[in-house]
This record gives C-alpha cells, sequence and structure tokens, in this order.
C-alpha cells in the first residue's frame, strides 16, 4: 500500500541467546522439526507462490520475449525498448518531482504539525484524531472527492480562489509547462492530505520519548526556541527523522492510484508515474499489452526502491 | 497531560518488565517539552498560547473535517445543484433520494459486502498462517529456519507494487497447479499471508515470552499446538490486534491488485475502492460523492471506535521496535 506503511528493523537484530534444548535425543528433535515445518507450511507455500516466485519470475521475464504464444530469451531488448520510450523518462521525472514535492509537503509538514501538537496541552487527542482520519478513508473515496474539488467549472477550490479574487486554475488538469508543474502539485496536495497523519503520529511518538532535561540545561544556557529545535528536538530524533525520510522515499516513489485516480495518467503524460506506466505497458496499452516490457520496468524500480529499503534496514538496525 | 498522552505512547508489544520500566520513564519525561511550564504560565505567554491553540484548532478542523463536511453533504444535492457554478456550500434543497439512488445504481450494498468478506478473509488467513510459522521460527526453531526467516523478511526490501505483473500472471495460472484464482476471493485471500511484516512483528513479540513458561507446559505433555493456543495466544493478545488492523486496512484500501483480479465481473465482485471508482465512470457527480461518503462510513466508524489501537499500534510498529 503506497502510504506510510510502518516497516520493521531487521529481524534478529535482537541477539537471542543460544538457550539449552530440552529435547537432545535424536528423535525428539525430528519430531519437533517435523511439526515445525507443519506449522510453516502454509505460510512458506504463500510466499514461494505469491512472492519469491514472483520476484524470480519478473527478473527471467525481463529478459525474454513471447511472440505469437512462443517465449525466447531476448537479451536486453526490453529495457533498450523502455529506455528508447520518451514516457519512461517522463514517468521517472514525474515520480522524481512527486517525491520531491512530496517530501517537501509530506516529510516537513508532518513535523512541525508534531511539534505542535506536542507543545498544545488542550485538545491533544482531538487533533491527533483529526490528523489520522484522512488515513481511514478509502483512496477512492478521498480521491474522488479532490477530482470534485479541483474540477476547473464546478470545483470548490476555483470557487475559494475566486472569492479570493484569485486567477482561477486548471488544477490536475493544467497542462505540464512549469516546473513543478499545477497538476503534480494538485496531486501531492490531495496526497498529503490523505497520508500525512501516520508520519505525524510516529513522530509525535518520537517527540515525547526526548529527556525533558535536555530541554531545561538548553533554557538554562539561554537557548531560545528555533535553537531549542535545531540543536535538541532534530538530533535527538534524528535516525527516526532518518528511517521516516527513506520509508517516505519508498512509499512516494510507488505512487499510483493518486495519479491514476485524479487524472488518469494525466492530461496527456504530465503526471504519469513509474508505477502508472507499468500498468499501462502491461495492462491498458490496447490490445498490445506487454509484460515484458513491463517486467523491465519493474526490475528498474525494484533495485531503485530496494536502494532504499535497504538504507532504511541499515538505518533501523543501527537504532537498535 | 501525561494522560493525555497515553494513547501513543501505550507499550502495545511490551510483556517484558524492562520495555514496562522504558515505557514509564517516557512517560515521566513528557512532563517537559520544548516550552517549560513556567514559561507558559507568564502572562504574556498565556495570551500567545491562547491565540495558538484557537488557530491550530479552527485550521486543523477546516482542513481535515472541511473536506468530508463535502463528502456528506455534497451527496445530497440534486444532479444540477452539484455541477452548479459557483458551487453551494449547504445544499439548497436536501434529496435524501440521492443516497438511495447510489446505493441502488452503484451497487454500494454488494461491494460492501465484498470488501467485508475479503477483508474477514484476508486477517483469518492472515492469523492462521503468519501466527502458525511466526510461532515456529521463534519457539520451535527448526533446521532451516534462520533461512525461511530470513528470505521472508528480505521480501520487505522489495514492495509488492513492483511485481504487480509476474503476481498477475501467478495467481492467473498458479505454478504446479495451474488453476486461475482470477475473480475468486482466494486472489485476495493467499497473497495477504505473504508478508513479511506480520512474520516480523510476531516472531519478535513471541521471541519475548520466556522459554521457562513452554517447557513446563511440554514436562507436563503438552503439544506445540497446545502450547500455542493455551499459553502463546493469550499472551499475544496485543500484537495480534496490531496485526489484525494492519490487515484489515491494507484490503480496505487496496486498490491496483483488487482492480486487477476481482474487476469486471458480473455481478460485481470488485471492492468498495474499486467498486465506486468503476462506477464513477459513468455517473452523475452527486451519485459519484454519495457513493464515496457511503464507502468511507464503516471505516470511519471503525476508527472512532478502536483510534485508540489503531494509533498506538502504527507507532509501534515503528518505534518500540
Amino acid at each position: 500500500m503506497p502510504d506510510t506503511a510502518v516497516r520493521p528493523r531487521e529481524a534478529g537484530s535482537r541477539p537471542q541467546p543460544r538457550r539449552p534444548r530440552l529435547d537432545s535425543r535424536p528423535a525428539q528433535r525430528a519430531r519437533r522439526n517435523l511439526s515445525a515445518y507443519g506449522f510453516l507450511i502454509g505460510a512458506v507455500v504463500c510466499f514461494a507462490f505469491f512472492s519469491w516466485y514472483p520476484i524470480a519470475r519478473e527478473v527471467i521475464m525481463s529478459f525474454q520475449k513471447t511472440h505469437l504464444g512462443t517465449t525466447s530469451w531476448a537479451g536486453w531488448a526490453n529495457y533498450h525498448r523502455i529506455f528508447a520510450d520518451p514516457t519512461f523518462w517522463q514517468a521517472w521525472r514525474n515520480t522524481l518531482e512527486f517525491t520531491v514535492l512530496a517530501l517537501i509537503l509530506g516529510y516537513a509538514v508532518p513535523f512541525f504539525v508534531a511539534i505542535l501538537l506536542n507543545e498544545l496541552r488542550h485538545a491533544r487527542g482531538y487533533l491527533r484524531v483529526l490528523v489520522y482520519l484522512p488515513v481511514m478513508l478509502p483512496p477512492a473515496s478521498a480521491l474522488l472527492l479532490f477530482a470534485y474539488f479541483y474540477d476547473p467549472t464546478y470545483g470548490l477550490f476555483n470557487h475559494i480562489l475566486s472569492a479570493l479574487h484569485l486567477p482561477a486554475s486548471q488544477w490536475v488538469q493544467s497542462p505540464g509547462t512549469t516546473v513543478p508543474t499545477v497538476a503534480m502539485i494538485s496531486v501531492v496536495i490531495a496526497a498529503t492530505w490523505m497520508n500525512m497523519g501516520g508520519a505525524t503520529l510516529i513522530y509525535l511518538a518520537a517527540l515525547q520519548s526526548i529527556p525533558g532535561e535536555l530541554y531545561e540545561a538548553a533554557e538554562l544556557d539561554g537557548a531560545g526556541l528555533w535553537s531549542r529545535i535545531w540543536h535538541i528536538t532534530i538530533p535527538q530524533i534524528r535516525l527516526i527523522l532518518q528511517m521516516l525520510l527513506a520509508l517516505q522515499i519508498v512509499a512516494t516513489m510507488q505512487m499510483f492510484v493518486e495519479a491514476f485516480i485524479l487524472t488518469n495518467g494525466g492530461s496527456g503524460t504530465t503526471t504519469i508515474s513509474v508505477v502508472n506506466l507499468i500498468y499501462q505497458y502491461a495492462f491498458a496499452l490496447s490490445g498490445a499489452s506487454n509484460y515484458n516490457s513491463a517486467s523491465a520496468l519493474g526490475v528498474v524500480l525494484m533495485l531503485v526502491l530496494a536502494t532504499f529499503s535497504g538504507a532504511y534496514l541499515w538505518l533501523s538496525r543501527e537504532r537498535g | 497531560m501525561a494522560g493525555l498522552t497515553a494513547p501513543a505512547s501505550a507499550p502495545v508489544p511490551a510483556p517484558v518488565p524492562a520495555q514496562r520500566r522504558a515505557a514509564a520513564r517516557a512517560a515521566q519525561a513528557q512532563t517537559r517539552t520544548l516550552v517549560s511550564r513556567a514559561q507558559l504560565n507568564r502572562p504574556r505567554s498565556k495570551l500567545i498560547y491562547r491565540v495558538v491553540l484557537a488557530v491550530t484548532v479552527v485550521v486543523f478542523t477546516l482542513v481535515f473535517v472541511g473536506p468530508l463536511y463535502f463528502l456528506f453533504s455534497d451527496g445530497l444535492k440534486s444532479a444540477t445543484e452539484a455541477v452548479q457554478t459557483p458551487p453551494t456550500i449547504v445544499p439548497a434543497h436536501v434529496h435524501l433520494n440521492t443516497y438511495v439512488r447510489a446505493w441502488d445504481e452503484m451497487g454500494v450494498g454488494r461491494l460492501l459486502f465484498n470488501t467485508l468478506y475479503y477483508a474477514a478473509g484476508a486477517l483469518a488467513f492472515q492469523l492462521v498462517f503468519d501466527v502458525t510459522a511466526a510461532y515456529a521460527l521463534s519457539k520451535l526453531r527448526p533446521l532451516g529456519g534462520n533461512l525461511i526467516l530470513a528470505l521472508m523478511v528480505a521480501t520487505l526490501m522489495i514492495p509488492s507494487l513492483v511485481l504487480v505483473v509476474p503476481q498477475y500472471l501467478t495467481v492467473a495460472s498458479l505454478p504446479l497447479l495451474h488453476i486461475s484464482l482470477i475473480g475468486s476471493p482466494a486472489a485476495i485471500w493467499l497473497p495477504s499471508v505473504a508478508n513479511g511484516f506480520n512474520i516480523f512483528l510476531l516472531k519478535r513479540f513471541f521471541d519475548s515470552i520466556p522459554d521457562e513458561l513452554m517447557a513446563a507446559a511440554a514436562i507436563d505433555g503438552a503439544t506445540p499446538l497446545t502450547i500455542l493456543r493455551k499459553i502463546v495466544l493469550p499472551i499475544s493478545r496485543p500484537i495480534l490486534g496490531v496485526v489484525s488492523i494492519f490487515s484489515l486496512v491494507a484490503v480496505w484500501k487496496d486498490f491496483l491488485w483488487p482492480l486487477l483480479v476481482e474487476g469486471g465481473f458480473n455481478p460485481p465482485r470488485d471492492t468498495l475502492n474499486t467498486g465506486i471508482w468503476q462506477a464513477a465512470q459513468a455517473a452523475p457527480q452527486n451519485l459519484i460523492i454519495a457513493a464515496s461518503a457511503m464507502a468511507a462510513i464503516p471505516t470511519l466508524v471503525f476508527f472512532l471506535i478502536f483510534q485508540r489501537n489503531i494509533m498506538s499500534g502504527l507507532t509501534a510498529g515503528s518505534l518500540k521496535g
């Protein structure tokens, strides 16, 4: 799910002391192994079918071609084809643009919102529920609502703009000329509204773990509000900040449903993302779906995302 | 103040005394934040605090509840009022009928049933298969268990959206068995079991249960299954709650996967999420919004009831780890 899903740190980071096993006799050990495999079989079969095999298959398919029902090796042809497709570069540009904008909005805003909520002595429960409320909506509900707000003729947002005597906007339907495009900013606003609750709550919990004595000491030294945030708050939760950064990069680079529902891949291709393009390659191009090109694109995205997930796992290991 | 902040810091998977002590320390530390109490009690600061509080409450309510107001009220408009310029803030005429029509014409009831069915099944499969697997990996520790665990957790590095093409082809024709799961609930249930995050969370929790508890039962002749049912599961209720919430919300919010494997059937097998999107392609604006509002109600109610568990479960996964 392309939101700020919480990922764990790597298993086994807590060292397990070797305990002496009670069943030392081989027959007992064999019986225990056997029942253990019985417990494991359901999950292992599901992982094998729906996770391990698809990973291998994606890599294999990216080097194959299928013509009239026969499959043969294609070398790097699929990769050459997608690299030659201008939409490929457009999709990566959009995805990076979305990621950067989503980080500016979706990474920094929750941080300051969390600091604010942590300082307030009233209405905390209420405010926290509010921030998290949109996270619980089905994405289609939230996005169909935003598509309605964004409508250039009868949408609420243009009504608000005109009430403020500002020029009307085409929002998600704006043609892409500027960087960042208005269309992409509109997608990011909707995405941030939907997803910022998760990051806010994680920051909030992190802020509550900062020892109060540190602030006290800083205050005695005459540190102002900003320098307290800069010299105490941020260093104290630096690791959480880094982990969430990696997580959010992974989540936002998989952006799909936002662009899919708001613009159906864009006015032209102004908001098409990499996952949108995988979908188009595989399922949407009329009659000529090409699973092999889609797999090649999937492998490229997999490598990029695995780098960031790896960084996340490494950071969270450091934490433990 | 400590009472107010308790939900987020409630130590969800914390059966170990050391963790509980750490949580208690954290709770104490909360009494002092960026701005000190003494500083807040000065008259000028008090005024600033009041203003900031009021502005925050008003802005947050507008930003987060405002859209929800329109989600529920715009579905009460007539088809023409919903697309008139400028838009009305309060519906001029209330058409409750719009909700009734949206329910009938967009098949919301059927979609709701489908979604509940998929979510409940996915939850059941995950609880049975992932809990037993994590238990075996944590407590029975069979030969090769560490390799299996590593392979399962490694899948976390590769988000499932990237694998959508080979996963779809696999579900369309299972290897060795050559069965197609397309259009069957199993196409959602079984892949949901392959969740490295569940395995990781559960195993870590089971690791913290002392082996001595189980050894005593084993000496009394209890089988591993009895130990799991009578000892491990009752202690593990908090983590089972976290896993359940994650699993239900994931099915409820998923879009591309149910669109691919359950889309295009008649009567529809879509989830609420994909079903209202598809119906929206050819429906008037007021019906779209009314259907979106109805689709949002179950999760909103679920959230308002279980908000403490949901919000603390979320932070537990990342922080208390």
